[in-house]
């Protein structure tokens, strides 16, 4: 019988709660959370759900009628019950609708952390509650430990390739209670092995890339032109203001971001340090240009509540600023409405609405936190 | 119909208008044509006259039971493509706007119709730049008529009005929208889909001033795959799809024979035992929707029952978001339905309901309990034992 009160053993599945709910995307990964799940809990309290996520049209990712039938044909062999939740609303008005008007505004949200804040992690949360289930799973490559005092932690995936725990790093604790990671604890390949060893469908199939409902031979570019008007503008030097030329869409140019910026009058490459759409202008410089001493995020979430620093409140942290970036050393401060990162060694400039999250630098792979850079 | 699954939980189906069991009229009707008179009718030689005397014989009786004559059934793969065949043939078929006409022509259809329908109406306006006009409920789920009747110009081509809403199990005042588009539009050609009507009413008086009739014969314990379209007073549709010429050149496609057999075994039991049925029916009926608003606080019973099939309980319940109470009633052991599936299984929020003027979080509310001549009294007593547990579980 499981108890509230025991602590659960690291990436151990021994005293995983009553009910689970499994989501299933039709991928490899989830597929096979769900057999792991039923291999510890049984059948009969294992279930899966598949989400709608978006209405329109796609290549992949969750939402095609394929990946539906992917996900029920895996929990038919694995004889679970299996459902199809359409959150299609929500996911329109809380991923696609910010993403859109992120870029009209010169910023670059990140639609999976998006999703998996308000969708997976909460509308489903709430969901399985309502239906009587104890916890959600999911096929991320990330694990969730806790400390004897009964402090959930969200740890990295095994598999230091593969690992998820950025676009999760919004989670907290009321979160961490109810959620499971079935696959966090294996690699890739062994998910794999394991997928065929059981003969799944879903054994061979890709990974998923890119954004979910852009299909790819739209593109973000055409994605964007059908929803918000996009604008041409002017490549302006970073520093002294110079015309440089012309540039097609302001929206569609990301801080940060080399292709198509040419090359300086000395031969280097130029990047992007700014995006202002209503001056229609993206300002551009030199590699070291581009380098930031650190960022201010907002919509800052913390793990286990915000760290105890040193008296000055000023704290030290690993930063991680893209899914599969590396974790650099910086150091924290509150400031009004969020938080600074300070990084130790000067950065590649991360664009306003990208995701910085925050790991324990005694613990690298324990996450801290997150936010989002303003 | 409560049955056991096999694990040991009753379970009660009350999802008959998404589909029925097959009547066991219709399975022994079936049984011979599947094994011995396997024959293409269409041949020349002895084994496909048998097959065709089958096939004649399944006609004359569907044609009789729906009020037409056997060379003016044309049967079809099922429901939709009744529809399909109905409305983009039947539009092809019509003569082209008058002299003088702006444009090619008006399609009307009721908010309220089946997909089938209304993605037919949708999909004809786009091919041929015809103008549709959705023609919005009212408030007890019936189609507006006096809306109706502000859409029914002289140049409306086509008319599309169901007999019975899926969803909430209404009876359309068909007699009402004839004479309504016959004065104001006499041009139009008036089809309707009497898909939900069939297993309640009597269709064939239903829908006599109807120039197109579809039909579906899983609807009323028929095989799923054979369905009808009824042409009268001398209607005519072009086919929609090449081939072979079948169906009076109507509808191309070596015919269902054991379709058409059982559709017709199942429509002869249908129409013999329905007063009895519809009765009986009716009482469950009562039964559930009563007790259901006993003991479960804020519900709507969509619709007024006596414009109602005997099979449909529509309920809105306060609160509660359709998708999630009919997955939990899964468990529970109760099969319903809520809103329209589409064709990953996901549900939506119900275009039925919004063309009642509800918004979107009503129009997610909708449960269907759908009865039929396999209900039970026990099935009932599960469904009045587990819809309040479960309602009571989504809204703690």
């Amino acid at each position: 019988m499981p108890s509230t009160s025991s602590p659960v053993p690291s990436g151990n599945c021994e005293t995983e709660p009553v009910r689970v709910l499994v989501a299933m995307s039709g991928g490899v990964d989830s597929s096979v959370a769900a057999a792991l799940l039923v291999r510890s809990l049984g059948t009969a309290d294992v279930v899966g759900a598949t989400l709608k996520l978006w209405g329109g049209e796609s290549d992949s990712g969750c939402c095609s009628v394929a990946d539906v039938d992917d996900a029920r044909r895996v929990a038919d062999q694995l004889g679970i019950v299996h459902h199809v939740f359409n959150f299609a609303a929500d996911f329109e008005t809380h991923v696609v609708d910010p993403y859109v008007a992120g870029h009209a505004a010169g910023r670059t949200p990140n639609p999976c952390i998006e999703c998996n804040r308000h969708l997976k992690f909460d509308r489903l949360l709430e969901r399985a509650a309502l239906l009587g289930f104890d916890a959600v799973a999911t096929g991320h490559h990330a694990r969730v430990d806790q400390d004897p005092d009964g402090t959930y932690r969200l740890l990295r995936g095994a598999d230091v390739a593969k690992d998820q725990s950025y676009v999760l790093a919004m989670l907290g604790q009321g979160e961490l209670a109810r959620c499971r990671f079935p696959v966090g604890a294996r690699t890739k390949e062994e998910v794999r092995a394991e997928a065929v060893r059981l003969g799944l469908r879903t054994a061979d199939k890709p990974d998923s890339q890119d954004v979910c409902f852009i299909r790819s031979d739209v593109g973000r570019a055409g994605f964007l032109a059908d929803r918000v008007p996009l604008h041409a503008g002017r490549l302006v030097d970073h520093a002294t203001g110079d015309d440089l030329g012309p540039v097609e869409a302001v929206e569609l140019v990301t801080v940060g971001q080399r292709r198509g910026m040419g090359h300086g009058t000395d031969g280097r490459r130029r990047f992007v340090t700014a995006v202002d759409v209503p001056a229609r202008r993206v300002r551009v410089g030199p590699p070291e240009a581009a380098l930031a001493p650190g960022h201010e995020l907002h919509t800052v979430t913390w793990v286990a509540g915000p760290p105890a620093g040193p008296a000055d409140g000023v704290v030290p942290a690993l930063a991680q600023c893209s899914a599969h970036g590396r974790a650099v050393p910086c150091t924290l401060r509150p400031v009004a409405d969020g938080l600074s990162v300070e990084f130790v060694e000067p950065q590649r400039r991360v664009a306003p609405g990208q995701t910085i999250a925050l790991y324990d630098p005694s613990r690298p792979d324990s996450v801290l936190g997150s936010g989002i850079v303003r | 119909m409560t049955a056991v699954a096999p694990d040991g939980t009753r379970r009660a189906y009350l999802d008959h208008a998404a589909t029925t069991p097959l009547r066991p009229d219709a399975l022994e009707a079936m049984l011979p044509v599947l094994t011995g008179e396997f024959a293409n009718p269409s041949g020349a030689h002895t084994e496909s006259r048998r097959a065709r005397v089958a096939l004649d014989d399944a006609r004359d009786r569907i044609a009789e039971l729906l009020g037409a004559g056997p060379g003016d059934v044309v049967l079809t793969s099922g429901g939709t493509e009744a529809d399909d065949l109905a409305i983009q043939g039947g539009w092809d078929a019509t003569a082209p706007a008058a002299a003088g006409a702006v444009g090619p022509g008006v399609v009307v259809c009721s908010a309220m119709e089946h997909p089938a329908v209304l993605e037919a109406c949708r999909a004809l306006a786009r091919r041929t730049g015809a103008e549709l006009r959705e023609v919005a409920s009212d408030p007890w789920g019936r189609v507006d008529l006096d809306a109706l009747a502000g859409a029914c110009t002289p140049d409306v081509r086509l008319v599309s009005v169901m007999a019975v809403n899926n969803e909430l199990g209404t009876v359309q005042p068909l007699a009402d929208v004839a004479t309504t588009v016959r004065q104001r539009s006499p041009g139009a050609v008036l089809h309707t889909d009497a898909v939900q009507a069939v297993p309640w009413l009597d269709v064939a008086a239903l829908t006599a001033p109807f120039d197109l009739v579809s039909v579906s014969a899983h609807k009323f314990g028929g095989p799923k795959g054979a369905g009808a379209l009824v042409l009268r007073g001398g209607a005519e549709v072009r086919p929609r799809m090449a081939g072979g010429g079948q169906e009076r050149g109507r509808r191309s496609g070596t015919p269902n024979v054991a379709g058409a057999v059982g559709m017709a075994a199942a429509l002869g039991a249908t129409a013999a035992d329905r007063a009895v049925d519809v009765a009986r029916v009716a009482h469950l009926r009562d039964r559930l929707a009563d007790g259901l608003a006993a003991r479960v606080p804020q519900v709507v019973e969509s619709g007024r029952r006596r414009d109602r099939v005997a099979g449909i309980v529509h309920l809105r319940v306060g609160g509660v978001e359709s998708e999630a109470l009919v997955v939990l009633l899964d468990g529970y052991g109760v099969a319903a339905s809520a809103g329209a599936a589409c064709s990953s299984g996901a549900v939506g929020p119900s275009h039925v309901l919004e063309s009642l003027g509800l918004d979107a979080a009503a129009a997610s509310s909708g449960v269907r309990f759908s009865l039929g001549v396999t209900t039970t009294d026990d099935d009932v007593d599960h469904a009045l034992d587990v819809v309040p547990r479960a309602v009571g579980q989504l809204r703690n």
